[in-house]
Parts: structure tokens; sequence; C-alpha cells
């Protein structure tokens, strides 16, 4: 044998790719036929039997799955059997894992989308009742003064942060350890003792619940988010772009201030919305800070203030079924105000790489 | 598509009246593809029992791609597609009847970097591809003691087989990993590197154990030394791109290929001046 | 050239003094001090926190921590005040504990699915998807759990009484399923799930591929890949994952508010529609306190604080840990 080529015909004609090891278009129809099959049997099983509801079709369809998994595995070994099993078990645990976001991101659009018309984003609470019709009042004053919160407690934290973020990666000092292991722990701060430790400093010496009593509460549960941020946004600048301003003869300062800081701008913006998103949500702080009020309030250091959080909470609270409705209403102006949040630090944080 | 394959078949049991059943590894007219991206182009090569097969060519030429085609590891990467055959023992390893781990045990590979499960001593790390694949066994003791003296490395820690793979020195874990791959019984060895992250004594003694293995198995080696394809192969294929998808320049016994090769391009990367 | 004779003393503070100038050491100052708000902010909340509610341990020492009793006095001494957080501090740890048992397997398996198990484009939906759901207010899930889940939730416990009621735990008093811990560690379960899955999903997407690639090598199953090294690779990210899932639980104060009837009384029967914890406390009593009382919720604070800062000064050292290794 003094050649290793195979005797196969050299030809110049390129064959069509092919991908064997992915299940073909019969196997794939088998699969798809077997569980709608599965679907509709599950839904009889409901329909015939004791089980109700989401979760007993649920049950009925596990159950099923695992009746058909079993008759088509009757055949391979044990190691493919198990697999196939664990499959389903994944699947299922992955199917109750996602249930309850996925319920909540549609019932807040089914449910919000009716009280969403233009009088909740112009108008107020303070001639309305909870109980009036949906066309009439709105939750304009709590967006503002979410905004206005919101606002004042992101210009506290995004310039502790960057600091925070400046220590950690440029100056590298003692405290390294310690500061990261800090910020790390804060981020577990629960959001009511925040609201506690504001309502017995700021409040009491104030002795005013206020907006700036609520952005504080905010601040402290936002900057954990913004410095850890920032860190990782500042981690990304390659230490060659430090080397190259210190061997021009910049100082450190100058270099930070001025080069390093510069090339991260976007991924810095991240870092502040990012923080926003955590908080505009929080509920348990403001409730001890800035409470809530039915009115446009603009002056932060004027009494308390309205915000989502607390109407969304209030209006829960009275429980009737328009008061409900606008809960699901302000419910769903948040997670949009959350969702824009977030793709807008997508958005941002992405320019950086380009 | 399909009368390409068809003409290919027919050669091949046309062939087979002339010559036997390859036992071992056999490709036949192979394409690779990542996405649109066409990365290996027409290989056709015989890896027969008992015999070192040397992979040789400057990186990005597909010669990895190619291996891992070899056990259908290949198919992990997404976006992969491939065409042609792949023969071992004279079954096309990619017909859809087939079960692809069933080909790995078959077709071992041991990688570029030393990797024992790190999460297992010795003695498991040598027996986690038998219980990986359920295989029934009776006697650990010995596969164990077994394989661990075909990888050349039972002397030095067989007082020692519950230390973790991680208290070895990168020689011995990779070693192990031969040791772990043989566990399972292949009659082909694939290995990916296996010396590049080692030191000069580690690569000799790898070497000593593949010229071991060869005595009973194929095994099949990707290599950018050559060196060790000169000192470990018996026979040798030379890969090369132009920008393109990768291609076989060409293949033939090891001294031939470094003596008295076909190809000027052979010539030259054998000789060191490109690559 | 020649060797200078004061080579072997360490130079190191002449560098120090020789870099930085006057503007850059003022630099450096602020942005340390910047650094340090975080770590003064810290010490601030346990000293504020304390030093308000310093009368209270002074007045009931460890029985503010042991005692079952919430009663404001009648002011005029005839019923005294009577302070503590008993009831609330099993209540918290009753109900996160629920939490937690009930998101783990599921949080597992939703990393494991989106990881390994979902096509390309699949993973790359949920995965944003993900860390939108761990960004959800926890108002909204109190607002879904009230109007969506507590019917199911009582049906589910319904269920396991009549199945399980011999055992302790699913007996009940009154046959009332409602706004029990089951139903609230329920919610509090959905809530945290999306935090730990996306931390699990993190840690299992960093498996080296080398280990999962040997596993396949060795004839193996996606499971057995699973089993052997990619579990045993990210054990310490998940439990870290789950300490944040577990101190987020311990500190819930609106959505366990509003699932779960809030009574002062030991109650460790997860069906029985009674319970609390220390965050629905502070914000129950707030509104109507007295001043003794609001010193009194102040210091149940104090000890929600401490309680959580344990928690996570471990998740953030097992985190650290898991990820310094590698």
């Amino acid at each position: 044998m003094s050649t290793i080529i195979a005797p196969a015909e050299k030809t110049e004609v390129v064959p069509e790719p092919i991908t064997p090891w992915k299940p073909s278009q019969k196997t794939k129809s088998v699969s798809i036929i077997v569980f709608l099959a599965s679907l509709f049997l599950s839904a009889a099983i409901v329909l015939l039997t004791g089980l109700a509801g989401i979760d007993g079709f649920g049950l009925a369809l596990f159950c099923v799955v695992i009746v058909v998994t079993t008759v088509r595995n009757l055949r391979s070994n044990q190691k493919s059997r198990k697999d196939a099993f664990v499959g389903v078990f994944v699947a299922s645990a992955a199917m109750l894992a996602f249930f309850p976001w996925m319920s909540i991101f549609a019932s807040v659009i089914v449910k919000g989308v009716r009280g969403l018309q233009p009088n909740f984003l112009v108008e107020n609470m303070q001639f309305t009742t909870p109980d009036d019709e949906l066309n009439m009042g709105g939750a304009a004053h709590a967006v503002i003064g979410s905004m206005l919160m919101v606002s004042i407690a992101a210009a506290i934290t995004l310039p502790l942060g960057i600091l925070s973020g400046v220590y950690l990666t440029e100056i590298r000092g003692r405290l390294t350890f310690l500061v990261r292991f800090v910020v790390q722990s804060m981020s577990g701060v629960p959001s009511i003792v925040a609201g506690l430790f504001v309502y017995t400093t700021f409040v009491d010496y104030t002795s005013k619940f206020s907006g700036m009593a609520g952005a504080l509460a905010l601040a402290v549960l936002m900057l954990p988010t913004v410095a850890r941020t920032a860190e990782e946004v500042l981690k990304l600048v390659p230490d060659d772009l430090r080397s190259a301003s210190y061997a021009l003869g910049a100082r450190q300062w100058r270099t930070s201030l001025m080069v390093v800081l510069p090339t991260v701008r976007s991924g810095l913006m991240t870092a502040a919305i990012l923080g926003v998103a955590r908080v505009i949500g929080e509920t348990a702080p403001l409730l001890l800070t800035s409470l809530s009020n039915n009115s446009f309030i603009f002056n932060p250091l004027g009494g308390p203030i309205g915000s989502l959080p607390t109407y969304i909470f209030g209006l829960l609270q009275i429980g009737t079924e328009n008061s409900i409705n606008r809960a699901w209403t302000g419910s769903l102006v948040l997670l949009i105000l959350v969702l824009v949040l977030f793709t807008t630090a997508r958005y941002v944080g992405g320019k950086d790489k380009r | 598509m399909s009368q390409t394959v068809q003409t290919s078949v027919m050669s091949m049991s046309d062939g087979q009246s002339e010559s036997p059943v390859v036992l071992g590894l056999e490709t036949r007219n192979i394409h690779a593809w990542f996405g649109k991206h066409h990365v290996l182009k027409d290989i056709s090569l015989k890896f027969p029992e008992k015999t070192v097969t040397g992979l040789i060519g400057p990186s990005g030429c597909g010669k990895s791609t190619f291996i891992r085609l070899l056990n259908r590891m290949h198919e992990f990467i997404p976006g992969a597609a491939m065409a042609g055959q792949v023969l071992h023992d004279g079954h096309d390893i990619y017909s859809p009847e087939v079960d692809a781990a069933a080909i790995r045990l078959k077709v071992g590979m041991v990688f570029q970097k030393p990797n024992p499960f790190p999460a297992m001593n010795i003695r498991e790390n040598v027996l986690s591809g038998i219980k990986l694949a359920h295989l029934k066994v009776a006697d650990h003791d010995s596969i164990v003691e077994r394989c661990l003296t075909r990888a050349g490395l039972w002397k030095e820690v067989k007082d020692r087989l519950t230390a973790t793979g991680g208290s070895l020195s990168g020689g011995q874990q990779q070693r192990l990993c031969i040791a772990r791959s043989l566990a399972v019984e292949p009659n082909v060895l694939l290995m990916d590197e296996p010396c590049s992250a080692l030191d000069p004594g580690s690569t000799l003694r790898i070497e000593e154990t593949i010229k071991e293995l060869a005595e009973k198995i194929a095994v099949v080696i990707v290599t950018h030394n050559m060196q060790q394809a000169a000192r470990v192969s018996d026979y040798c294929a030379f890969f090369l791109t132009d920008g393109g998808p990768g291609y076989l320049v060409e293949a033939d016994a090891t001294k031939k290929l470094f003596t008295n090769p076909g190809d000027t391009r052979t010539a030259d990367y054998v000789q060191g001046k490109f690559g | 050239m020649s060797i200078s004779p004061g080579l072997q003393a360490t130079p190191e503070a002449r560098e120090l003094s020789v870099i930085f100038n006057r503007a850059d050491r003022i630099f450096r100052r602020i942005v340390t001090a910047g650094a340090l708000t975080s770590l003064i902010l810290l010490g601030l909340i346990g000293t504020f926190l304390f030093v308000r509610s310093a009368q209270i341990f002074n007045d009931r020492g460890l029985k503010f921590i042991t005692g079952s009793n919430w009663t404001a006095g009648s002011g005029d001494g005839v019923i005294p005040d009577d302070f503590s957080i008993g009831p609330m501090l099993t209540g918290t740890l009753l109900v996160s504990l629920i939490a937690l048992v009930l998101s783990m397997p599921l949080a597992i398996g939703g990393a494991l699915f989106v990881e390994f198990y979902a096509t390309p484009g699949l993973k790359k939906v949920l995965t944003t998807l993900l860390d939108l759901a761990a960004a959800i207010p926890s108002l909204i899930f109190g607002l879904w759990g009230v109007v969506f889940f507590s019917s199911y939730g009582e049906r589910w416990s319904d269920l396991l009484n009549s199945r399980f009621g011999w055992l302790p735990l699913m007996k009940v008093q009154n046959e009332v399923f409602g706004r029990s811990p089951f139903v609230a560690g329920c919610v509090l379960a959905s809530l945290i799930t999306p935090i730990i899955t996306s931390v699990s999903r993190e840690v299992f997407s960093r498996t080296p591929r080398d280990l999962v690639d040997t596993c396949y090598a060795l004839g193996s199953t996606r499971w057995g890949a699973i089993k052997t090294v990619v579990l045993p690779f990210g054990k310490s990210g998940v439990i870290g994952g789950a300490m944040l899932g577990l101190g987020r639980a311990l500190g819930e104060t609106v959505a366990v508010y509003l699932l779960l009837n809030i009574v002062f009384r030991y109650n460790f029967r997860i069906l029985e529609s009674e319970g609390g914890n220390i965050a629905s406390l502070i914000a129950l009593k707030f509104g109507e306190a007295t001043e003794y009382e609001l010193k009194a919720l102040v210091a149940a604070g104090f000890v929600l604080f401490l309680l959580t800062l344990v928690v996570n000064i471990v998740a953030a050292s097992i985190v650290e840990r898991s990820t310094r290794h590698r």
C-alpha cells in the first residue's frame, strides 16, 4: 500500500452542502403531528375528566408527552431513553419557569391596554375617584413624579458610580477588594430598609415626606447597579490606550478624564439607564419616603408626591373593578418604561463597540 | 447533488471488488461548510488500521474541521454542513440510521489542551467514557490498568489513582486523556494537535505512546510540527488553502513526502519556507 | 556603568512621589472619596438604623427577637407596649425557603433549556426576555399574584391539603386556602426564578467547550455531558445565584404584603391563611405607628438588614470564589 488517497473520482463540481445529522423533513413532520396530537389528547382529557384550567391542561400534556416519549423510545437503548426523558423534564421545568413572566407580559398587555386612553397619560386623579370610568382621570402626575425622582436619583448616583468604577479600574488602590465587596453586598439591601434609612435621616431632618426623600432612597438602591456596570464598562478599555496616553507625557488625571472616560461615554450612559430601570418600579421605599399624591407636584421638596408604583399600589388596595383596571394600565406604562430603558441601554451600549 | 453522491457510491462498490473494505476510516469527496463559507474541498483519504497518519498544513486550511468530520463532532457547530462520505469499517457514518454517539465510541478523540474532568480523580477519569456511554463492563480495575498502561502512565500513577487529574503534570494529564479515550475501545483515535500545549519532554513521551497505539488501531494526528509528523507518522497528508476552501495537495508515505514530494508547495512547506 | 549602592532598598515609595504630582493626588483623592461613598453609606445605614432603634433593643433585649406579640399600648400604661418580631422573622424565613425550594429546579431546568436545548434563534430571544423578566418590578408580580395566580394557588393548596393533610406541614385549622405562606411563596418563587435562571445560564455558558466536546467524543448523550461537566462546573455559580434570589425573597415587601394574611402568631403550616414577613410588617404598620412603635419598626428593619447582609456577603464570596478560580 503506497498511498492513502482513497479511490474516489476527482470531480470539479462542488456538491450541495447537506446536514445529515438534522432530522429529515419526514421526521420533523412526524414530530409536529405527534405533538399536535398530544395537545388535542390533553385537551380531550381536560374536557372529559375532572382536570380543568391551564394547570390541568399542563399536567395532562406532561403525562401524555411522557407516555409518547416512552412509546417512541421503546426500541432505543437505555442511554438515549434516559436522555429523552431528561429532555422532557428540562423542557417542562423551563415551561414552568417561563410561564409566570410570560403570563405577566400577556396579562399586563391584555388588561392594561383597555385603560390606555389619552386621558390616562395627561390627567391626574385630583378630581377623579379610582372607581370612576376609565375615560376619566389618569396617571400623568404619577409618571411625572416617578420621572422626577429617578432623574434626581440618577443625577446623584451617576457621578458616584463613575468615581467608584474609576477607582476600581484606574486607581486600583488598597481598598479595591473592599469597595468591590461592599458594592456587591449593597446590591442586596432590601428596598424597604433603604426607605427606612432615608426616613430616619432625611425625612426626620426635614420633618417632611417629599420627592427628594424618595429620590434619595432610590439612589441608595441604584448606586450598586450603576457602580458595577461602570466598572464592567471601564474594564473593557484596552490598557494600550492608557499606556499611549502616559507615553505622551499625560498625567493620570488627564489620562482618566480625557482619554479613558470619553471612550466609554455611551457605556456610562448604559450604566445610568440600567440603574434607572432597576429602581423605577420600586414601591416599598416610596411608601416610607414620598408617600403618594393625586395632583401634579413639580417641587421635589414640596411634600408628598405621586409615583407610578405607589399609584398602582394604592389602586390595588381599593380593589374595585375599575381601580384594578387602572392598576393594570399603570403596570403597562411601568413595564413599557422598563422595556424602553432596556432597549435604549442595549442600543447605546452597543455604540461603544462600533 | 444526488447524482454526485450516486456516482461516488457506485465507484465505491466498483472499487470494492479490487480492494477489500478498509478497516479504519476512509473519506470520499468530503466537503465542509460553516454557513455559506466553504472551508474544505473534496478530500478523499484512507486511514487504515495499524497506521499513524499525520495531517499537516498551515493554520486555517481546514485540518481541524476535517478531523472533526471524522467522528461527527463537526455537527455541533451551528450552521455546519458537509457533503461526501466518511466510511468507518466500510459503513457510511453519516447515513441516517447511524447513531452518532455509537460512532464516537469507535472513533475516539484527544484534544489540543489536556482536559481531564476536574471533578473526578484519575481512576474515575479513565472510566468516565464507560459510564457516559452506559457500557456494561465487569472488571473496572483491569480496564483502568490496561488503559493507563497503553497510555504509558500506569507506572507513574498506580499508587495514587484517587488523586485528582489536576494534580498531574501537563504531559501526564494528556496521557490520562489518551487513556480515557482508550477505555471505550475505539479502533481509530483522532488527535488534534495533542502536544502543542506541552513541553518537549512530554511531547516525546506522547509520541512513543502514539507509536505503541498504532500497533493495534488507526491514529490520525493533526500537527503543526514538521519534525513531529516526520517522527511519528507512517503517512502524511498535506492540506493547503489559497484563501478559499482548504484542499488536499498530496498524501503519501511520510518518508516520500519529506524527501521526495510530488508538489513544489509540499517541498516548500516541509522545509519550513512558509506556514 | 556602575551599580548604585542603594539598590537593595525598595524604591517603591520614591516612585509614587515621582509619578503623581499635585493634580494627580487631588484627582486620586476625589476618586477614592467617591468610591468610598458606598462603603460609608452602608455603614451609615447600619449605624442610623441601630441608633434610632437602640431604645427598643435596650428595653426589650432578646425578647424583641423571640417574643410573639406586636401590640401597641393604650398610651396611659393600662395596656403596655409589647413589640417583638418572632413570628415575622420565622415567617420571613418560611416564605423565602418555600420560594427557594420551588424556584431552584425550575431555574436550573430553565437555564439548561436556554443554553443546551433551545435552537440558536430561540436562545437569543429567551436570553433577552430573561434579562427583561428579571427586571419586572415586584409590584407587578404582586398584582399578577392577586388577580391571576391566587385562584390557582388556592386550588393547589386544597388539593395538597386533601392528599397530604396528615403531614404537620400541610395541616390547616381553617379551610380557607388563600393568602397563605404557600401562595405567597409561589409568587415569590416566580419573582426570583428569572434572577436565578439568568445567573445560572450565564455560569453554564462559561463551561469550557472543550470539556463538553470531550464528553460527546466519548459517546455521551446531551444529558451525560450536562451531568458530567456542566453541572459540576456551574455548581458554585448556581449556589451564588440562589443566594442572591434568597436575599431578594427575604427583603421582598409588596408581593408578600399583597398575598399574605399578616397575622401575629407562629405558624409553620404552609397552607394556613396566616403568616407575614418583616418587610411587609414595616409597610403595614408604618402609616399609623406611634413614635415608640416606629422605633420598633426601625429595629425590625435593622434585623432584616443584618439578615440580608449576611446572606449577600455569603453569596458574594461564593460567586467571587467561583469566578476567581478560572
